[in-house]
């Protein structure tokens, strides 16, 4: 065009090397920016992550209670048959009855029986009577059993929220039993520690120099050093009347006095049954274990009865269910739409469709389900079957247009190339085009199970968010999701049940990881170069 | 003045199709392969290719030169009927090959492809391994029963395009490992392979080195043996080299065809004659 050089000379120099010094700038700027936001989102996931952990980590663990249990013949096979049947219908709670009361003899009282036996779960006969079926070799013998403690139990291990301060008591303690209540005595200003105490946390409780105690107010304990227990009901600074709850040696030795708090009345957990877990602990009965319940049973109203396993295969026959549907669907409509529709005003009006139904919120699919799929077609509540049908409606379009993309992404000179061949529409598409589009389309299916995978919305109204107490075994047997049974349990009472949640919450983060895993792994192997 | 106008005051209309006569080389006369007369080819209202008639010998070498946009590459895709891969492209005329109208309802474009094969501007080998490149072709047209024939065909190919030495111990590597002017090779081996009549070249050297070009050119030369070769090419110093004869078109117009040495030392066109020397373009 033109002749005459541009004037780049000297008059632009200088202002050169400060534009690359700006750009520069700009680049290390942006590159910061970039790490920022990185480093942001790494904190939130780590804060998330990290909370959720420490709340669910303890529904990992479960606590459970050694007792000594007598098999004894006359109770469960009078008649020596050992006939299953018997065996079976034999009433294993006499056993575990028999078998506290051998643990704590000085506990006699109906009521207070009643109470110890709700510290094991409400399993615990089930669980001896599958020892005496399993083997019935059992019957004769007395065995340690480790039986799951109850869900307070439990948790007042892990939380590990009431204090007991303990101090050892001076001078010899003499102690004057009067039926149930003791009075103590050991020595002027033996129990000026504790009066201090109470007085400084509540003077209302002292009137003239004696305390009076009750459930409002923290417990105080005198333990002595051969497992006994006395809980004060009032006391001055030199000497004290109480309650007995484990029964001590007359002259004990060593004694200690003990603060308890919260008060009684604030926990769930009385006196006694602290009493006794305390004695349990002290003789090494109690310990932790792995909780395989969370992973082996399905949902229960007892806590610790209470286990994943129905929702995880819940979620994993729904998710079936979806991929079964959506993806062959999918990838045919994406593969048609972009390798053989026509270019017109249908697909146009078809391709726009798609990406609205993308946007539309979940729970419209789960209302279509449940005026279609359950009212329509009889489909049984409450199944996989139709959760996962829901579901799949829902992935298609996330499925279509991943697909598309994917399709869309192949270069056109592939195509040309199988064309140039010989190759028949169909044989470029699946020899071809298929092969390098799977990655990305294996991506986007996962990315909608994924989203499947954590839905609920839908699933509530298709009626998947019942309890239930079995492991589904088919597609048609009433079901419950995992992300429905984090619901169900974040609003369920029993504080055992927060933990439950978070663990339930982990479960599925562990579910979606495995899945992202799958696609990187998919997409490793089917990726190729061109 | 209008485009129409130009077109219409061009010769192409006058020259018939210029008669057959042999390349210096060679004694005889060629058979006519591919007749083509009165093509028009639209892409929806624009018309890319303005009736051109144009006759091509059989086993030799025709170049097609002119500016770029002037229609070779549209031209050449409709002797295999890649156009119908693009919705908006319509093609009248009549384009017989061997006597055969191949835009005749009855012809299938799968099979015609078969018999007129095509070397792409850039080398565009599958994301497979060499082997599997060459055996493609043969195997969708069932022209192998076992691994035996498949073997055979993929060594004579791969020897025919001049690139066995140089793969025959790699069969197993992606065809995309390969350097340009390999895959280019492979791209023309994977077209041989499923024995064609015709070879259409589209630029096949433009991104390829000297050396590489060098051997293009010695393997179409070979090659014209056995097949009918018809190369887009923008280097006149290609055009000579390897081809018998030479069809110029601008503008949609084939303005002028015939025997490379005439047309390169003799045309009768004026723009013929500003083209190859470099006046536009
Ligand atoms: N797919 C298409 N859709 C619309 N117009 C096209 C298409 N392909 C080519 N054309 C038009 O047809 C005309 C001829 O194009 P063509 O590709 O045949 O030129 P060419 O001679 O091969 O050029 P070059 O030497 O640059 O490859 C150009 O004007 C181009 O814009
Ligand atoms: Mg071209």
């Amino acid at each position: 065009m033109t002749d005459a050089p541009l004037p780049i000379a000297s008059p632009r120099r200088p202002n050169l090397s400060r534009r690359r010094a700006r750009r520069r700038a700009a680049e290390r700027r942006f590159r910061w920016y970039g790490m920022a936001a990185i480093g942001f989102a790494l904190l939130v996931l780590v804060v998330l992550i990290g909370g959720i952990v420490r709340t669910g980590y303890g529904a990992f663990l479960a606590t459970e209670i050694g007792i000594d249990v007598a098999f004894e013949a006359e109770t469960i096979d009078p008649a020596g048959t050992r006939a299953p049947a018997t065996l079976s219908d034999a009433n294993y709670r006499t056993v575990l009855r028999k078998a506290l009361a051998g643990a704590f003899p000085q506990v006699t009282a109906q009521r207070d029986q009643q109470a110890l036996m709700g510290m094991l779960s409400s399993s615990a006969d089930f669980r001896l009577r599958g020892m005496v079926l399993d083997n019935p070799s059992v019957i004769g013998t007395t065995q340690r059993v480790w039986l799951k403690a109850s869900a307070d139990i439990d948790t007042l291990r892990k939380a590990d929220d009431i204090a007991v301060a303990t101090t050892a008591g001076a001078g010899a303690l003499q102690l004057l039993a009067d039926g149930a209540t003791v009075t103590l005595r050991a020595g002027p200003g033996a129990f000026t520690g504790l009066f201090a105490d109470l007085a400084a946390r509540r003077p209302d409780a002292v009137t003239n120099g004696r305390a009076t105690l009750g459930s409002h107010l923290p417990g105080y304990m005198v333990e002595t050093a051969d497992g006994g227990l006395l809980r004060l009901t009032s006391f001055t600074a030199n000497e004290a009347t109480g309650d007995i709850l484990l029964a001590p040696e007359a002259a004990p030795a060593q004694w200690f006095t003990l603060i308890v708090s919260p008060p009684e009345g604030d926990r769930r957990i009385d006196d006694r049954e602290l009493a006794w877990y305390r004695a349990l602990d002290a003789q090494g009965r109690v310990r932790t274990v792995f909780n395989t319940t969370l992973f082996t049973s399905a949902d229960s109203r007892e806590p610790e009865l209470a286990g994943v396993r129905g929702a995880v295969v819940g979620s994993l026959l729904t998710l079936v269910i979806c991929l079964l549907l959506s993806f062959p669907l999918g990838v045919m409509a994406a593969v048609y739409l972009e390798e053989f529709a026509p270019k017109n005003r249908w697909t146009d009006l078809i391709e726009v469709n798609i990406n609205n139904l993308a946007a539309v919120p979940s729970i419209v699919f789960g209302l279509l389900g449940l005026a279609v799929l359950l009212g329509f077609f009889g489909m049984p509540r409450s199944a996989p079957f139709a959760g996962g049908t829901v579901l799949a409606l829902m992935t298609l379009p996330t499925i279509i247009i991943a697909a598309r993309a994917a399709l869309g992404a192949v270069p056109p000179s592939i195509r040309e190339a199988a064309m140039g061949m010989g190759a028949s529409p169909l044989q470029t598409v699946l020899h071809h085009v298929m092969p390098l589009a799977l990655p990305g389309i294996l991506t986007g299916t996962i990315i909608g199970m994924a989203r499947a995978l954590g839905e609920t919305a839908p699933l509530l109204m298709i009626g998947m968010v019942a309890f239930i107490v079995d492991v589904p075994g088919g597609f048609t047997d009433p079901a419950t999701v995992l992300p429905v049974q984090i619901y169900l349990w974040a609003d369920a009472p029993e504080r055992a049940f927060v933990e439950k949640t978070s663990a339930a919450i982990l479960v599925l983060l562990a579910f979606l990881v495995v899945m992202n895993l799958a696609a990187v792994i998919l997409r490793r192997r089917f990726e190729r170069r061109w | 003045m209008s485009e129409n106008a130009i077109l219409r005051a061009g010769p192409s209309r006058v020259v018939a199709p210029v008669p057959i006569v042999s390349a210096a080389a060679q004694t005889q006369p060629h058979r006519v392969n591919i007749a083509a007369s009165h093509v028009d080819v639209f892409y929806a209202a624009k018309q890319a290719i303005v009736d051109v008639s144009i006759d091509i010998g059989e086993h030799q070498v025709t170049a097609f030169i002119g500016p770029s946009g002037c229609g070779k590459s549209t031209f050449l895709r409709c002797l295999n009927r890649m156009n119908d891969t693009i919705p908006i492209c319509r093609v009248t005329g009549r384009i017989a090959i061997d006597g055969e109208d191949i835009y005749d309802p009855g012809m299938d474009p799968v099979q015609l492809r078969a018999r007129v094969g095509m070397v792409f501007q850039k080398p565009n080998p599958f994301p497979k391994a060499i082997y599997e490149n060459v055996a493609y072709g043969p195997r969708i047209h069932g022209m192998i029963g076992n691994r035996a024939e498949a073997d055979e065909i993929v060594e004579r190919s791969l020897r025919a395009a001049a690139l066995w030495d140089e793969v025959k111990d790699r069969l197993d590597e992606p065809g995309t490992s390969l350097s340009g002017g390999q895959q280019q090779r492979l791209c023309i081996a994977r077209a041989i392979a499923v024995s064609p009549e015709v070879i259409l070249m589209d630029e096949p050297c433009s991104a390829l080195d000297p050396i590489a070009t060098a051997r293009i050119e010695e393997l179409i030369d070979e090659l014209r043996q056995n097949y009918t070769i018809i190369i887009v090419t923008h280097s006149m110093q290609q055009a000579a080299r390897v081809s018998q004869r030479t069809a110029f078109f601008h503008l949609g117009v084939l303005v002028e065809a015939g025997d490379t040495e005439t047309i390169f030392t003799n045309p009768r066109d004026g723009r013929t004659q500003d083209y190859i020397t470099g006046r536009f373009g």
